[in-house]
């Protein structure tokens, strides 16, 4: 990317709540049902039909907000957002305008590797709302009739806008996965980007600064349908590229031009403008009149607080500290979500050894179950085991080198630890008998002897070698040593 | 506030509501006397005034989190004006 | 089913023809009396539904209340009823008594067209709260009474099926928009009816047609099922001929529901044991702008006259002033129109209701395209409704009436961008005043009496092209539903021409009770609702 010039980015995040009935009726909000099979009079907007506020909903929201540090208002109403849309059947969507529950909060981010610096992303507001439904066009577009399933009509949705505080599109990106890993600690969503359960979109513009000291700011772009994070990194991209080209060709800047929306198109991986009609922005907001205001107290709040499960960031810090780990390895671990954490933990404390635990679960663990693409919970060899293995290595036992065979053993087989190191007749040898065992060899081998002394070190790998045959217990590594020092002694 | 023509053009948009032009003129003459009369509100002072959305004052109305049986799908359709017996079907919704 | 419960039907119908007077006899009985006769076994609810169909058939060609009912499927209802009471089995409160429903609640599998074309295929696929507790009290549904469009009016002129008239002077309006649940009660054609009340929709008809009509305070009856027009003044009612009856129909329909977040928690007192005991030291409170110029002088005679009675019952009264009442009609043709055009945009032709016609649609849409590239405008052309655009223009224009046009026009300008603040803001912060005005009003007495409506029913069509002087008749109603409060009407004398005229009782928030026992007490010293028209 180039530096000339700044990138400002704004996201707004659309989180499907895992409630089991939908916001304002008893309908079931599963996924992947039959069309028009998960409605009612509710939600589909019948006459004379009433929405009730789903208690878990809010108490949702609420859990998320506290935990990305959102004041929480101590007094919030619904109110009806107003267009027209087929998978929209009230006309309306039932949504928060100028009091949403919840404002001001902030999701801090970082890199392990460095590429941008930690910084706090502002979280303008959070807000529930209810979905709409799903419309399904023909691909001949204005050919046949669309087709519309209002299974999704009122699932619960909360949407987080954030400050335009991100400056990259890895900063985007990086938001968006811690902001999802919170979510997924916190319970409150499974945020499935396959099945819509996270939606974005992307506020993106430049600041150029001019010789003449004057920062041009590209009029404002919306992004819509990316349907990855990856997808966002490469939309914001693409689009920063577009913008600086535009604004070469037109210098137009912030407010010559309407507000633009543009869709990803994730195959030719470029933004597409999309026509609007100017009136479709009047959403004529009023306070909905079939739903009460909801008031929350701060003695509620505390108690959210207090009852929030550990979040990632401090979950990252807690394994520094408490295991002595690099930061590298704890954001590993955390961003593997909860479960992992807790294997590692277990581990860690068996085997007396943060960081070799880390190298385990990060290296090996982690390795095997991408490879047969297995949960921790499924992972065949439990942290008992590798804190035996990781003892044995510390007691010199075996090296890890061989610790790394018994480990493949243990994936294949049912056998304990115990039993492979008997069955390979893996033993320890003892400083004497490894000492005897390098004499006999050097003697054995004045040729190579000749060749080390005449300075190519290298020749002692033979020795090694040779030293493996008579016994596979033998630690390499120790065996070098010895030789060379008897070598040099000669 | 007086209302022109092009005002009641453009909210008829807004509203989804094909006038003809001699409904257009009509109406801009009607809501033009009901806006009018609608004015004498600002006879009163009403700086301080907490408006009042809903006739009772109750708060914090909610259900639990349990199902409820959906409606059958034949039942939900039953009214649609085009169905194809899973999905309604409306004219197509070009772009987006 | 009607084959099933034929020999039930035919044997009582067969009695009618024998002793047919005894049916002018039951139509001129109030409910509590029908029930009363039910319940001890002189009558059953077949002979009672059969004398109120024949009535029925026999006047409703020239009132035109029902929109339809169902003869076979009300004996059937009916039957069962006798049946069960017959087998000493568990009967419902209404034990069998017809009831007329407006037709703008929702009974499952039954037309609800709430006077529409665009519903005029609509049948909800689920009951009203409302209908299910009638249903649970065994009352028998006898049809389907006549309304403004989407309860828009005072008139029933607004009805896209028929004009309702008034059983007093059939060139007049019964009032509206439950015209037909008035005019039903007063033309002996159903004992019991329903209505809803967003400004006056209950107590005004009652006041024209001469029967008695309770608006209930905002949050005791559930909306549920109840097609909304203004959500935060709407109230189902009941309308009925006496004091009496209607604590009886109250009694059933009242009480907390949660599937409406705005009924309130709190079960609803037993009306019908309340209703007969007269209030001690009532203080009733006259309103002085009231009985400003523009009032009729017949219906302020009449109204004067109701006050000299109250005060033979021992009751004071005394004069109060609620000055903001004056801009009741402004701020509710703002609050009213602003929710309406909300609550009337799902009619858009796409998951029920009325749709347009799809080929004549994309016919003309091509039409035009074709002109404007021809004429060297393919700009233009592309700026054109899509065809769903027109397919909600055109389905809604062809729908809808031209009042209920008017408001959804009204209630989108008010609330579009730059206008909130000076019109729905602003009429939300009156509605607080006015609000006011009645806490202040009952910190000095128990209840507000005065007029319904400043005339007697007017001719049909007389303000049929004046929407403005249309909305003024509303003046002395709509206050009440802005306050959320509760209100009855009942008759309390008739104009040189023959015309009922009404008195309107207002109370604090949930005193139903003290509204019906001061009905009752009026009515036990007058007889001006024993009147019934000549039909």
């Amino acid at each position: 990317m180039a530096n000339d010039y700044t990138v400002i980015i704004g996201l707004e995040v659309h989180v499907q709540l895992l409630t089991r009935t939908k916001l304002f009726c008893g309908c079931s909000t599963k996924f992947g049902e039959p069309p028009n099979t998960q409605t009612c009079p509710v939600c589909i907007g019948l006459p004379g039909a009433l929405p009730v506020m789903n208690r878990e909903a809010f108490e949702l929201a609420l859990e998320t907000a506290v935990a990305i540090n959102c004041e929480i208002a101590p007094f919030t109403k619904w109110d009806r957002k107003q267009y027209y849309y087929p998978d929209l059947p009230k006309g309306y969507q039932i949504s928060q305008y100028d009091l949403p529950f919840s404002f001001n909060g902030y999701l801090a981010i970082s890199d392990p590797k460095d590429r941008f610096e930690a910084k706090k992303v502002g979280i303008i507001r959070a807000h529930l709302e209810e979905d709409a439904g799903k419309s399904m066009h023909d691909e001949r577009a204005g050919k046949a009739d669309s087709r519309i399933d209002l299974n999704r009509t009122g699932t619960p949705l909360l949407e987080i806008v954030s400050q335009p505080d991100l400056r990259s599109p890895l900063e985007a990106k990086t938001y968006l996965q811690e902001l999802k890993l919170l979510l997924v600690y916190l319970g409150v969503s499974d945020c499935n980007m396959q099945e819509g359960s996270v939606r974005v979109d992307a506020n993106i513009n430049l600041h150029i600064p001019q010789s003449n000291g004057h920062t041009a700011k590209t009029p404002i772009v919306e992004i819509k349908n990316m349907n990855s994070f990856r997808a966002v990194e490469r939309a914001l991209t693409y689009e920063a590229e577009r913008q600086y080209q535009v604004w070469q060709e037109t210098k137009q800047e912030i407010g010559d031009v309407p507000k633009q929306t543009r869709g990803w198109d994730d195959v030719a991986n470029v933004t597409r403008g999309q026509r609007h009609k100017e009136e479709s922005s009047d959403y004529r907001y009023f306070p909905d009149p079939d739903l009460a205001p909801v008031t929350v107290t701060p003695e509620r709040i505390q108690s959210v607080r207090e009852s929030l499960a550990e979040l990632p960031a401090d979950l990252r810090h807690r394994l520094e500290v408490t295991y002595g780990i690099k930061m590298y390895d704890s954001d590993v671990l955390v961003n593997q979500g909860r479960p992992v954490v807790d294997y590692y933990v277990e581990l860690a404390e068996l085997a007396g050894d943060g960081q070799a635990a880390a190298n385990w679960v990060t290296q090996d663990v982690l390795r095997v179950m991408n490879e047969r693409n297995l949960t921790i919970e499924q992972f065949p060899i439990r942290p008992p085991v590798v804190a035996d293995l990781i003892t044995r290595v510390k007691g010199g036992d075996f090296d890890t080198s061989k610790a790394r065979g018994i480990f493949t053993e243990l994936l294949e087989s049912e056998k304990t630890v115990a039993q492979i190191v008997a069955e390979k007749g893996i033993r320890k040898v003892d400083e004497s008998e490894l000492i005897s065992l390098c004499r006999e060899l050097v003697t054995a081998n004045p040729k190579i002897v000749a060749d080390v002394k005449s300075g190519k070190v290298a020749a002692a790998a033979s020795l090694i070698g040779q030293a493996k045959k008579r016994n596979p217990n033998v630690n390499p590594a120790r065996v070098r040593e010895i030789c060379l020092e008897l070598i040099e002694g000669m | 506030m007086s209302l022109t023509r092009e005002d009641v053009e453009k909210v008829s948009l807004l509203a989804r509501l094909k006038l003809t032009d001699d409904e257009l003129g009509l109406m801009t003459i009607q809501l033009g006397q009901i806006v009018g009369y609608v004015a004498q509100l600002n006879e009163l002072d009403t700086e301080e005034i907490e408006p009042m959305a809903h006739a009772v004052e109750v708060t914090n109305v909610f259900r639990p989190d349990e199902l409820r049986e959906s409606l059958p799908r034949e039942a939900a359709l039953a009214n649609a004006p085009k169905a194809d017996g899973e999905c309604y079907l409306v004219p197509a919704v070009l772009g987006e | 089913m009607a084959a099933e419960f034929a020999n039930l039907i035919v044997s009582p119908c067969s009695r009618f023809v024998v002793q047919g007077t005894d049916t002018m006899a039951l139509v001129d009985l109030s409910a509590t009396e029908l029930l009363r006769e039910l319940n001890g076994g002189q009558a059953t609810s077949v002979e009672v539904t059969q004398a109120f169909l024949d009535q029925i058939k026999a006047r409703d060609d020239k009132v035109q209340a029902f929109l339809r009912y169902d003869e076979q499927a009300a004996l059937a209802q009916a039957a069962d009823v006798d049946r069960r009471r017959k087998a000493d089995q568990a009967v419902g409160r209404l034990g069998g008594l017809p009831v007329a429903v407006k037709d703008l609640l929702c009974m499952q599998g039954e037309l609800a067209t709430c006077g529409s074309r665009i519903l005029e295929r609509f049948r909800p696929p689920y009951d009203s709260t409302v209908v299910a507790r009638l249903r649970a009290a065994d009352a028998v549904f006898l049809g389907r009474t006549n309304m403004d469009e989407f309860a828009m009016g005072g008139s029933n002129e607004n009805s896209a099926f028929h004009v309702t008239r008034n059983p007093w002077d059939l060139t007049r309006i019964p009032g509206g928009s439950s015209g037909g649940a008035a005019a039903c009660v007063a033309a002996s054609m159903a004992p019991l009816s329903i209505g809803s009340d967003t400004g006056g929709s209950i107590r005004q008809p009652a006041a024209l047609c001469g029967v008695t009509g309770l608006k209930p305070t905002y949050g005791r009856v559930s909306r549920y099922g109840l097609v909304a027009f203004a959500s935060s003044l709407d109230q189902v009612g009941p309308l009925a001929r006496t004091a009496e009856d209607t604590a009886l129909m109250l009694e059933v329909i009242a009480g907390h529901d949660p599937r409406d977040s705005t009924s309130i928690d709190t079960d609803a007192p037993p009306y019908t044991q309340t209703v007969a005991e007269p209030l001690a030291g009532l203080r009733l409170g006259l309103v002085r702008e009231h009985f400003g110029p523009g009032l009729d002088a017949e219906v302020e005679a009449a109204v004067r006259e109701v006050i000299r009675v109250y005060e033979s019952l021992g009751a004071r009264v005394r004069e109060i002033s609620m000055p903001h009442g004056k801009y009741g009609v402004a701020t509710y043709y703002v609050i009213a129109p602003c929710e309406a055009s909300s609550n009337l945009a799902r009619y858009d032709g796409v998951h029920y209701g009325y749709r347009t016609d799809e080929a004549a649609l994309h016919e003309e849409l091509a039409q035009e395209h074709k002109q404007l590239v021809a004429a060297g405008r393919a700009a233009e052309a592309e700026d054109l409704d899509n065809a769903l655009v027109r397919m909600y223009r055109r389905s809604r224009a062809e729908g809808f009436g031209a009042e209920v046009k008017r408001r959804i026009m009204l209630g989108t300008y008010a609330l579009s961008a730059g206008y909130y603040d000076a019109y729905y803001l602003k009429a939300l912060k009156v509605r607080r005043l006015i609000r006011q005005d009645y806490d202040d009003a009952f910190e000095q007495v128990d209840l507000i009496a005065g007029p319904v409506m400043a005339t007697p029913a007017y001719k049909i069509g007389e303000k049929a092209n004046d929407p403005l002087a249309m909305y003024l008749v509303d003046l002395y109603t709509v206050s009440a539903n802005l306050a959320g409060v509760g209100g009855i009407a009942f008759p309390c004398g008739f104009s040189k021409g023959g015309l009922p005229i009404g008195l309107q009782l207002q109370a604090p928030p949930f005193q139903e009770e003290r509204l019906l026992r001061a009905a009752y007490m009026f009515q036990q010293a007058t007889d001006w609702h024993t009147r019934r028209p000549p039909l």
